[in-house]
């Protein structure tokens, strides 16, 4: 009862009890959610401008509102960095790990809308809301990554999974589409209502919801069976939302009906953040009992999702097997110490995410209306015929198979050496050799475009500015990361510091 | 000039030539002809640049020289450390030797593509050169993957009929292989943090590695398999064949030429420079199956009826030796396994390109197609002559000192590797000399060999160079050894410790 009482001052009944003796937030607290709160109104401008726009119109003017917001948040990013602290009553936090996930995440969100400008035209589909909606669920990703306290992360994840869920029935006459939607959001609900129960039982086991409290309640109680089961239940509703083994299945459908854009988006964005909340749940409390929780899910993602791409034959489906391995891979690097492993999660996700949107942006472009061209077959001879599209997948691809001098190959490497650096010799075998086996299904798809005859059934259209200026960020990031990896890892290195100095040596 | 001043800049210089002829390649010619002669001279430039190597190589000093040492990712410590000793110094020449007389060789026989065809062969260039003087192990394993691609995709955009086929079983094999040399890699930096060589090694050696005495047999192994389907060693040689035969003219010569030596670099430079323990302890397997290599390679050879696949098939009996003569570890077996190397080089690079010349006029390798060839086509028969000579073992010409010196190097190991080995001798002579005698000699068998055209003024360009260096080499092998004897020394202290060690006990 004791114990109960001291750990409530930091939990969601004593908020409450601050709600009556009201004291508002700070200026400097406003500042914290600062990109949060540009992407809100301008999320909130897209939708009003949205029915003032004629019919017949263009509705390309929203998705240049719905870029200018993305840069905006992105300039906040600044601000936000120079107020750390935490604010709103202990339940968010800006450090160096929330600020590197935000820039992370926005820019995600702001070269996804670069690459949607012009595929909206080419599908025509015609509805503002798309681009408000991928500014409201950035906000959500935004906030998973700030929140420390459980609930608010709840919230978060379920702002940033509504409004995928939407996206992903946007192509509305395909059946396909609305199956991808229903089935994401059957299941992700299903998911989040497992965190959610995660968080109840955490509660039962430390008396609060806030990050830092159950840390200090189990680094200093006695660790109750509870908490195993929280833990448990907690990674299986994030295991869904990064895409990890056992809770892929449903990733290949959902990937192959969405429109390409939004799953460059959603295998990147919702995944990042996914990863930063079980960052702060595994290894900022020192959830107990993660190892082999991590362990299993990390060799099955790897395995389950490479051996199930070597047998697609369309490309949407292909990378979201391949996506699954990659949850895989950076898994591995949470089996490990938690200071190498950090930096290693937070590195990766930044190079997948630079070299994933990519490959997405150049799919949805060569999909062509109606998302018809997607079979591997339609790649043939896309060397001869596009050559400066062909190259840049043929980038993004070598750095999905881990090629030096793409960011891929770093963030394998920081993965792998943080894996052996903590004795896991086994997982890093499983990985390396995973790592070979998907060399061959992304080299396929170099084959067919290098090495077959072009196909005159198949039409290139010429590349608009927008998705070229959104693919040639993505080149020039992937190679940035690949060459000189050394700020970003040492911003990722650092920001680690602040993530697991927060409960080690914090009040 | 002040050449001292450009000592520390060379190798990179000599690197980074045709990478950036490459880039130029991609923007500045439009036309064909341009693209070629503008490769041309690409390649002769580094050819020229690298010739300043070995000139002023200090033939006697130990250790790596015109060395630079530049920090270049903080996290991981990775340093731009490149350095060459007496023994890389002559691959990469080699490298930038057989580069241009590719671009010859290809004048004609690329179409289509003709841009592409260039720079992916600059940018091989870059990445072997690369491999041969590169001193931190990432900047080695980032060189070394960077040969994967142009080459794959020389053979899968410019070969023969199966060559897709052929491109994807030679990314897989060198891929799939190399992951376990990486593996090894980052063990040893994950417990060293460092990549240098030079600092691994001295780690090793004063055993200041934690955990290295368990690892070390399989760190050993890692590198090894890598370098293994490198080179290749029977039985991981099955991709060689395929890619031979597949490649386009350019693509084989660079492939045998340079390509394979790079297992065999490897297998001296970091198995036995690093794990000399090791490198004792397996070398009895390691011998075997060099030993079946040379005689299952040459048996194979016997009974090609493809005159490429024939050439493909000695090279896994050549590139035995070279094997043979590293595990010898002897000054004599190692001093040869390089010579080997080089003289491989040559004349097996001269060998494809001849083969190449008569695929431009006949498009077929089959040895059936032709019979008496020495009729229409006496100098290119006189040319093949020569280099098959050298490629033999001819006293007088390269390949008879190499595989003298192996041979005796494997004698003083053991005598029975020594007699196995030099059954290889016996048996090359009779498979190059009978292809030679189907192929040339006679009466004219097809109506259509008797008005092929005989070499052109550029065909000769390409091969005489391969003829004079074959005949150099084998009349003054000293300008070669004198800089491999002493850094093959160096390299073989530790063994000379490790036998006083057992002798000791």
């Amino acid at each position: 009862m004791i114990i109960a009482t001291t750990a409530l001052t930091h939990s969601l009944p004593a908020l409450l009890a601050q709600a009556q003796s009201f004291t508002p937030p700070s200026g400097s607290e406003y500042m914290r959610i600062l990109p949060e709160l540009v992407l809100t109104v301008f999320g909130m401008i897209v939708m009003i401008a949205d029915p003032l726009l004629d019919e017949t119109r263009s509705h390309k003017s929203l998705g240049a509102i719905g870029l200018i917001g993305a840069l905006a948040a992105l300039a906040s990013t600044y601000v936000m960095a120079q107020y750390p602290g935490t604010g709103f009553w202990n339940m968010m936090r800006v450090d160096g790990f929330s600020v590197f996930f935000h820039v992370l995440v926005i820019a995600i969100a702001a070269v996804v809308i670069l690459s949607s400008y012009e595929y909206m035209a080419v599908q025509r589909i015609r509805a503002g809301e798309y681009y408000g909606l991928i500014l409201f669920g950035t906000v959500g990703m935004c906030l998973m990554s700030s929140a420390i306290e459980l609930v608010l992360i709840f919230i978060a994840l379920e702002i940033s999974s509504i409004a995928t869920y939407i996206l992903a029935g946007f192509r509305r006459r395909e059946a396909a589409s609305s199956e991808s939607s229903l089935k994401y959001f059957l299941l992700g609900s299903f998911a989040t209502a497992f965190f959610l129960y995660g968080v109840a039982m955490m509660f039962g086991a430390t008396g609060s919801t806030n990050i830092d409290a159950i840390g200090h309640a189990l680094a200093s109680g006695s660790v109750t069976p509870l908490a195993y089961v929280a833990v448990a239940l907690m990674f299986v509703g994030l295991g869904f939302k990064v895409a990890s083994a056992p809770f892929h299945v449903w990733t290949p459908d959902v990937y192959e009906g969405a429109p390409a854009p939004i799953v460059g988006l959603m295998s990147t964005g919702p995944k990042a953040a996914a990863f930063a909340v079980l960052l702060r749940v595994l290894f900022e409390i020192n959830a107990p009992g993660r190892f082999w929780l991590i362990w299993v899910s990390a060799a099955l993602s790897m395995t389950l999702g490479n051996v199930g791409a070597l047998v697609q034959d369309n490309i949407k489906r292909l990378l979201a097997y391949s996506s699954i391995a990659h949850a895989g891979y950076v898994l591995v690097a949470f089996a490990a110490q938690p200071e190498l492993g950090t930096s290693a999660v937070m590195f990766y996700t930044a190079a997948y995410a630079a070299m994933n949107v990519g490959a997405f942006a150049v799919v949805s472009h060569f999909a062509n209306a109606g998302e018809k061209y997607l079979t591997l077959e339609d790649y043939a001879g896309l060397g001869r015929r596009s050559p400066m599209l062909a190259a840049a997948l043929t980038f993004f691809l070598m750095s999905l198979i881990g090629i030096p001098i793409t960011g891929g190959f770093f963030g394998k490497f920081y993965i792998f050496s943080a894996a052996l650096k903590a004795n896991l010799v086994g997982l890093t075998v499983i990985g390396l050799i995973n790592s070979a086996v998907g060399a061959y299904y992304y080299l396929r798809v170099i084959v067919m475009m290098y090495m077959r005859e072009p196909r005159a059934d198949v039409p290139v259209t010429p590349v608009p500015f927008a998705t070229g200026l959104a693919i040639a960020t993505c080149v020039l990031l992937t190679l940035y990361l690949g060459v000189l990896p050394g700020r970003v890892v040492d911003f990722a290195s650092q920001s680690t510091r602040d993530l697991l100095v927060a409960t080690r040596l914090g009040p | 000039m002040n050449t001292a001043s450009l000592s520390p800049y060379i190798l990179s210089l000599v690197t980074f030539i045709p990478l950036a002829g490459s880039l130029l390649l991609l923007v500045v010619p439009r036309r064909d002809r341009d693209i070629k002669v503008f490769a041309l001279v690409i390649s002769l430039l580094a050819f020229v640049a690298s010739l300043h190597l070995p000139v002023h190589l200090h033939r006697n000093a130990a250790g790596f020289q015109f060395e630079i040492n530049k920090q270049w990712i903080t996290t991981p410590n990775i340093h731009y450390h490149m350095g060459i000793d007496g023994i890389s110094v002559w691959l990469v020449v080699l490298t930038t030797f057989l580069t241009p007389l590719c671009v010859l060789i290809s004048w004609t026989s690329i179409h289509e593509r003709v841009k592409e065809f260039f720079i992916l062969l600059l940018i091989l260039e870059t990445a072997l050169i690369g491999v041969f003087t590169s001193l931190d192990l990432f900047l080695f394993y980032f060189f070394w993957e960077a040969t994967l691609i142009p080459m794959a995709l020389l053979i899968g955009m410019y070969g023969h009929g199966r060559r897709v086929y052929a491109a994807v079983k030679y990314f897989l094999f060198t891929m799939i292989a190399s992951v376990f040399m990486l593996a090894a890699i980052i063990w040893l930096y994950s417990k060293t943090g460092s990549f240098d060589f030079v600092d691994i090694q001295n780690a090793i050696r004063s055993g200041s590695v934690e955990n290295f005495a368990a690892a070390a047999q399989w760190l050993f192994l890692g590198f090894f398999v890598a370098f293994a389907v490198k080179v290749p060693l029977f039985p991981l040689h099955t991709w060689l064949p395929d890619a031979h035969v597949e490649a386009p003219t350019a693509g084989s010569v660079l492939l045998a030429g340079v390509l394979l030596k790079m297992g065999t670099y490897g297998l001296l430079r970091f198995n036995l420079g690093l794990f000399p323990e090791q490198a004792r302890q397996n070398a009895w397997w390691i011998v075997t199956l060099a030993l079946i290599g040379i005689i299952y390679g040459a048996l194979v050879s016997l009974v090609q009826p493809n005159m490429k696949k024939l050439i493909a098939y000695s090279s896994v009996s050549h590139l035995g030796f070279v094997v043979l003569g590293t595990f010898s570890f002897t000054q004599a077996g190692l001093d040869g396994a390089v010579f080997v190397m080089l003289a491989h080089g040559v004349a097996t690079g001269g060998l494809f390109m001849l083969a190449g010349i008569l695929y431009e006029r006949r498009h077929t390798y089959e040895i059936s197609e032709f019979g008496g060839l020495a009729t229409p086509m006496p100098k290119y028969a006189a040319y093949f002559l020569f280099v098959v000579l050298a490629s033999v073992g001819l006293p007088l010409l390269n390949g008879f000192i190499g595989e003298f010196l192996v041979l005796s190097g494997a004698f003083q190991a053991r005598p029975i590797y020594g007699i196995l080995g030099a059954t290889g001798i016996i048996w090359s002579a009779g498979y190059l000399l009978w292809m030679y005698q189907r192929v040339f000699l006679g009466v004219v068998k097809h109506d259509v060999n008797k008005t092929l055209p005989d070499l052109n003024l550029r065909e000769k360009a390409a091969l005489l160079p391969v003829a004079a260096i074959a005949l150099l080499m084998g009349v003054a092998p000293i300008l070669w050894l004198s800089s491999i004897d002493p850094a093959v020394q160096s390299a073989l202290v530790p063994f000379a410790q490790l036998a006083a060690k057992v002798v000791g006990q």
